[in-house]
């Protein structure tokens, strides 16, 4: 394939390193340091995809992050796939493979067309909203169509081969962006001393000056970014990334950026090297240099490929060596797009005209255009273009002063480019991040940064400067002061920057180029291209009373593509003003919120993804609990064993081993991740006592009491076993999932509300290994383990503890059970932990000792009735609705946490809904968890809840199923009958009970 | 993503390491049994939508574990002052 649109000579472009790429399926050729977007261009491929809505062809329009239509499907394997790439930011390198994102079933013949009127008209503006007016039924339907006709590209399926990587910086000076302004102050600060980051999105830096024939100190301008680059290399403080784009800026100066570190070398990154990494930097001063992008003009059809902005056809030719088109229109409101007919018109090509919405100007580009004998047309607009895959004429007609009518003649020039420019727009997207709101000024027509609370200067574009050696010296003093605010400096001598200043005449404020038909009937002026938005739908939609401009925007679509409407957004409020007689400063505009281009699902996780992805906690028996088949529960972080399957067993079938096992001989569970916090200090007693609902002043050495906690509104919310260690020293041990939240809620309440309180709290939990033996035969085991503990059922009694060696190592034992087994919960450091564990199961063989896991442990619990906080509570339960007020002791002197709350009139009343037992009338049927309640399974729909199951299991120890569960009133309704219907329609019959149903008088946990 | 200085640790340490509790100031009342439903439900739910300064109280949760007080505008999402819990120090405009 030839490169129809290269020039032989002139542009970055490298033409002795030839690169091959495909794109849709055909091979083609570009050099080194082309974007695909110039490459695309170079080998004459004019449609590079098909419109969202109606399906129109669409070309390459932009150069850079403003591009709305050349968004591509990057990736020459299935792993490497990468969606919605700008093709305008994309490095050429050799094997590139890139296909259209839209267009079905390809770009070039493209079903929609046919249909692209009925598509029209089912997806008119406020379409998303319209839509959900329709059955609901219809949507999945009309989904999977508007998805695949209109494409918006496809992520893998496969695991991302890649690796991508996060890097926190501290810098004194950020810089945003390395065109003049940018590099002027990032040369600037960094003579200070100060430490500077640069970043900039493009590949190069240079911004402008890539495609600028200005000079600066009398040099080509190229020439003095490279003296700056190496300038900047050279300094140790100064970090410079390119192609890298700062797309958040949050509070505190803390920005993010998103570095592409290889998608410029191929398909994969470089073994060693991760593809991206994402930035993020905490700023003294933050510099914005984000320059401006140019605005396009809205005139019927100018989404025809062929239309281009002016400024992007100047950086083709002039950067990349590419002429997209052979014969030129220029339309434009202002000097800066006479350069586009300057360049063009330097290769060779054909200038047809430049028609100029202005009575006059005589500027110095004007003139020089002039002189090359141009045909420029004052007072006149390109209103409407012929061609349907490309251009092929444009029409033209004169134009009222104000711009809002055409007048005289209308006449038609052939070409097949089209290049507008309605002026600049400053890129003030990271200025709106953290709710700053942009400033309309007329004198530059365009929105400027409005105040700002961060530390943060702007210079040149970004203000609407555009002269050359206004963006240089504003660059400059921007970089010394946010220097110098940040300790450094100052500096004696700076470089003096000489050049020539162009004469501009007067811009004008043209938007929308008025056509021969009012806006409702006239051709579709397209303002925003990637979302098919046209000045009909906006006009369309004020008429419907969406007279905000935030309405607009939602109800049209306007700006929600990748491009973010970087394109059409100033031009889309400029319509809303003109249609709503408003002036644009009234009308307002929308803020930008990050990223300000798509950041890939990679950069955002670097490396906390499959392991990394969050961390896992292990008891310290975990290499035993691997080696004996234990399937594993996510307990928070925690992995616990879930149950010990034998071979050839349902899980069923394991439980019920587990469980008899506990019941009939000795089970052995690690209960180690359950939360532990060592209390300590002289008021530690009282402490207790306050966030405990229950009393704990007369708890002595070597006793271990139960408590619940609530919240103040009287609510449970967490509960476990505290023991007194000595006079002043407890215990307390915590749910598995509370332990964080239950240590910070106390030291909540002893920092502000009791600080007079003398008590010190440290998480032991990881400190402590913990193995719960359960069983008849648990003492007789243990007993052959200790020889200086006593044993005796009478010394060491249910609710002690005993100090004392274990397998011959120092041991808490804990005579507590949440089994209702005679039990014995041995704590060693954790570092003792799996040998103590196994010494258990060796000694334990002759009672044949079993492992349980948590499910068993459910089980057994539930047999007996006790509560899991958080499965059978929901922080709507007082201890009385759980049946617990045993567990209050609403006489202790100190109101404690949750006594005034359970007391309110709400936590009183009759007929809440209470904890209680259910047993299914026919035992072999578990009521599954979730189930509601219902008096009567006959009611219509809605029926009236009395509640739900929380917990409901297979007990093997009775024979049959059981079930804890809410009951409004359950308390005082034992023995009545309630329904859980069940979504496939039968309904299940249970009788309400105690939920003890097993050794209600717990005299085999006392044995 | 803000950057907060721990009055404590005595450095400016990233967003990440702190949790905010929600309005500052919310004594606990020292009697709950005098109070009446409506006085204990306006000290559990009841808080301030400020617009501008509000103090709020915070804890260096993966830190040193302490609470302090803060003073942030909910406009700007400056932290304008930070302080010691127990103590209440006067500001222009501050929401009490
Ligand atoms: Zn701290």
């Amino acid at each position: 394939m030839s490169q129809t649109n290269r020039l032989s000579s002139g542009g970055l472009i490298d033409r002795r390193k030839p690169l091959s790429f495909q794109y849709n399926g055909k091979q083609y050729q570009g050099y080194e340091g082309d974007t695909l977007a110039s490459a695309l261009l170079a080998n004459g491929v004019d449609i590079i995809g098909r419109s969202f809505k109606y399906s129109r062809p669409r070309g390459i329009v932009a150069a850079g992050a403003e591009e709305p239509n050349a968004v591509m499907q990057i990736g020459a394997s299935e792993a490497t796939q990468i969606p919605n790439v700008r093709a305008t930011q994309q490095a050429l390198y050799e094997g590139l493979v890139s296909s259209a994102t839209n267009g079905w079933p390809n770009v070039d013949f493209d079903v929609m067309s046919y249909v692209g009127k009925i598509g029209g008209k089912m997806m008119p503006p406020g379409f998303y909203y319209k839509t959900f007016m329709w059955p609901q039924t219809m949507w999945p339907t009309y989904e999977k169509y508007i998805r695949k006709a209109a494409g918006l590209g496809r992520s893998s399926t496969m695991k991302d081969p890649d690796q991508y990587d996060t890097l926190n910086h501290h810098c004194d000076v950020m810089i945003v962006g390395a065109g003049p302004t940018g590099l002027a102050a990032a040369r600037a600060a960094a003579a200070t001393g100060a430490r500077v980051i640069i970043a900039d999105e493009q590949e190069m830096f240079g911004g402008s000056l890539l495609s600028s024939r200005e000079l600066i100190n009398g040099k080509p301008a190229i020439d003095w970014v490279r003296t700056v680059v190496d300038e900047l290399s050279a300094n140790p403080d100064v970090v410079m990334l390119p192609r890298s784009t700062v797309n958040g800026y949050h509070d505190h100066n803390f920005v993010t950026i998103h570095e592409r570190r290889a998608d410029h070398i191929g398909d994969r990154a470089p073994v060693g090297m991760t593809r991206q990494r994402m930035h993020r930097v905490r700023a003294h001063w933050v510099v914005l240099a984000t320059g401006a992008q140019e605005r396009p003009l809205v005139f019927a059809h100018n989404d025809v490929p062929g239309v281009m902005l002016a400024s992007a056809v100047t950086t083709y030719i002039e950067r990349f060596g590419v002429v997209p088109g052979n014969e030129l229109v220029l339309m434009t409101s202002n000097d800066d797009a006479y350069l586009t007919a300057l360049s063009w018109a330097s290769t060779g090509r054909k200038v047809v005209a430049v028609v100029d919405s202005r009575a006059k100007a005589d500027g110095d580009l004007v003139k020089q255009v002039i002189d090359k004998g141009i045909r420029v047309i004052f007072g006149s607009a390109v209103y409407d273009v012929d061609g349907g895959t490309r251009v092929k004429a444009a029409r033209i007609s004169g134009l009222t002063a104000d711009g809002k009518k055409l007048t005289g003649k209308s006449e038609t020039l052939s070409c097949d480019t089209i290049a507008s420019s309605g002026g600049w727009s400053p890129v003030v997207h990271l200025s709106c991040h953290t709710g700053s709101r942009p400033v309309w000024d007329d004198n530059i027509i365009g929105f400027v940064p409005g105040e700002t609370q961060q530390k943060q200067l702007i210079a040149g574009g970004i203000r609407g400067h555009y002269d050359l050696l206004d963006c240089l010296t504003e660059g400059m003093n921007c970089g010394y002061v946010a220097a110098e605010r940040s300790g450094y400096g100052p500096v004696g001598k700076r470089p003096e920057y000489k050049v020539a200043r162009i004469r501009r005449s007067p811009a004008m404020p043209l938007f929308l180029v008025p056509h021969l038909k009012p806006i409702s009937q006239a051709p579709k002026q397209f303002v925003d291209l990637q979302n098919d938005v046209t000045s009909a739908g906006i006009e369309l939609a004020t008429r419907e009373g969406f007279e905000s401009i935030e309405h607009v925007k939602r109800y049209t679509a306007m700006g929600f593509g990748t491009d973010q409407g970087k394109l059409g957004n100033i031009n889309g409020m400029a319509i809303t003003a003109q249609v709503l007689g408003k002036s644009i400063a009234e009308t307002g505009t929308t803020v930008f919120r990050p990223n300000y281009t798509p950041i890939t699902f990679g950069a955002i996780a670097g490396r906390n993804c499959g392991e990394l992805f969050d961390a896992k906690r292990y008891s310290a028996m975990q290499p035993w609990h691997e080696e004996n088949g234990a399937l594993f529960e996510d307990v928070g972080q925690w992995k616990r064993p879930w149950y010990f399957p034998k071979s050839g067993e349902t899980m069923q079938q394991s439980l019920n081993r587990e469980v008899l096992a506990v019941r009939n001989s000795v089970g052995i569970l690690d209960a180690s991740t359950l939360g532990k916090i060592d209390i300590q200090g002289k008021d530690a007693r009282e402490f207790l006592a306050r966030v405990y609902t229950n009393a704990w002043a007369k708890l002595g050495v070597g006793k271990c009491r139960y408590g619940l906690m609530c919240k103040e509104d009287g609510m449970v919310f967490d509960d476990g076993v505290t023991s007194c260690l000595a006079e002043n020293h407890f215990l307390m041990t915590t749910t598995t999932g509370g332990a964080a939240r239950v240590l910070e809620w106390l030291e909540l309440y002893h920092q502000t509300e009791w600080p007079e309180l003398e008590v010190y709290m440290t998480s032991v939990t990881d400190h402590w290994a913990t193995m719960t033996i359960s069983g008849p035969n648990s003492r007789k085991l243990l007993a052959q383990l200790t020889d200086d503990i006593d044993l005796d059922k009478d010394t060491f009694k249910f609710m002690d503890w005993r100090p004392g060696t274990v397998a011959g190592v120092p041991a808490r034992v804990f005579r507590i059970s949440f089994t209702g087994e005679l039990s014995y919960e041995i704590n060693v450091s954790a570092n003792h932990g799996l040998q103590v564990w196994k010494k258990l199961m060796e000694v334990g063989k002759q009672y044949d000792i079993t492992p349980y896991g948590t499910e068993t442990m459910h089980v057994l619990r539930a047999e007996k009735g006790f509560i899991i906080v958080g499965q059978d509570t929901d922080s709507t339960l007082t201890p009385y609705d759980l049946g617990m007020g045993w567990a209050v002791a609403p006489t202790k002197p100190f109101s404690f946490i949750g006594k005034r709350g359970m007391a309110r009139e709400d936590a009183v009343k009759p007929n809440r809904k209470q904890l209680v037992g259910l047993m299914a009338k026919k035992p072999d049927v578990v009521i599954p968890e979730g189930s509601q309640a219902v008096a009567n399974p006959n009611q219509p729909i809605p029926m009236t809840m009395l509640g739900h199951i929380t917990s409901s299991y297979y007990s093997a120890t009775l024979g049959r199923s059981i079930a804890m569960g809410l009951i409004r009133g359950g308390l005082d309704r034992m023995g009545e009958t309630v329904y859980y219907p069940q979504a496939d329609g039968s309904v299940i019959e249970a009788e309400i009970c105690s939920p003890v149903f097993y050794d209600p008088k717990g005299d085999r946990q006392n044995v | 993503m803000l950057h907060i200085f721990c009055p404590h640790c005595g450095e400016y340490r990233e967003e990440e390491e702190f949790r905010c509790k929600g309005q500052a100031h919310i004594a606990r009342p020292l009697d709950p049994e005098a109070c009446s439903d409506e006085e204990w439900g306006h000290f559990m739910f009841f808080r301030q939508n400020t617009r501008g300064q509000h103090r709020e109280l915070w804890v260096h949760s993966t830190g040193c574990r302490k609470h302090f007080n803060v003073i942030r505008n909910t406009v700007t999402y400056e932290i304008e002052k930070v302080y010691l819990v127990g103590t209440k120090p006067e500001t222009e405009g501050a929401a009490s």
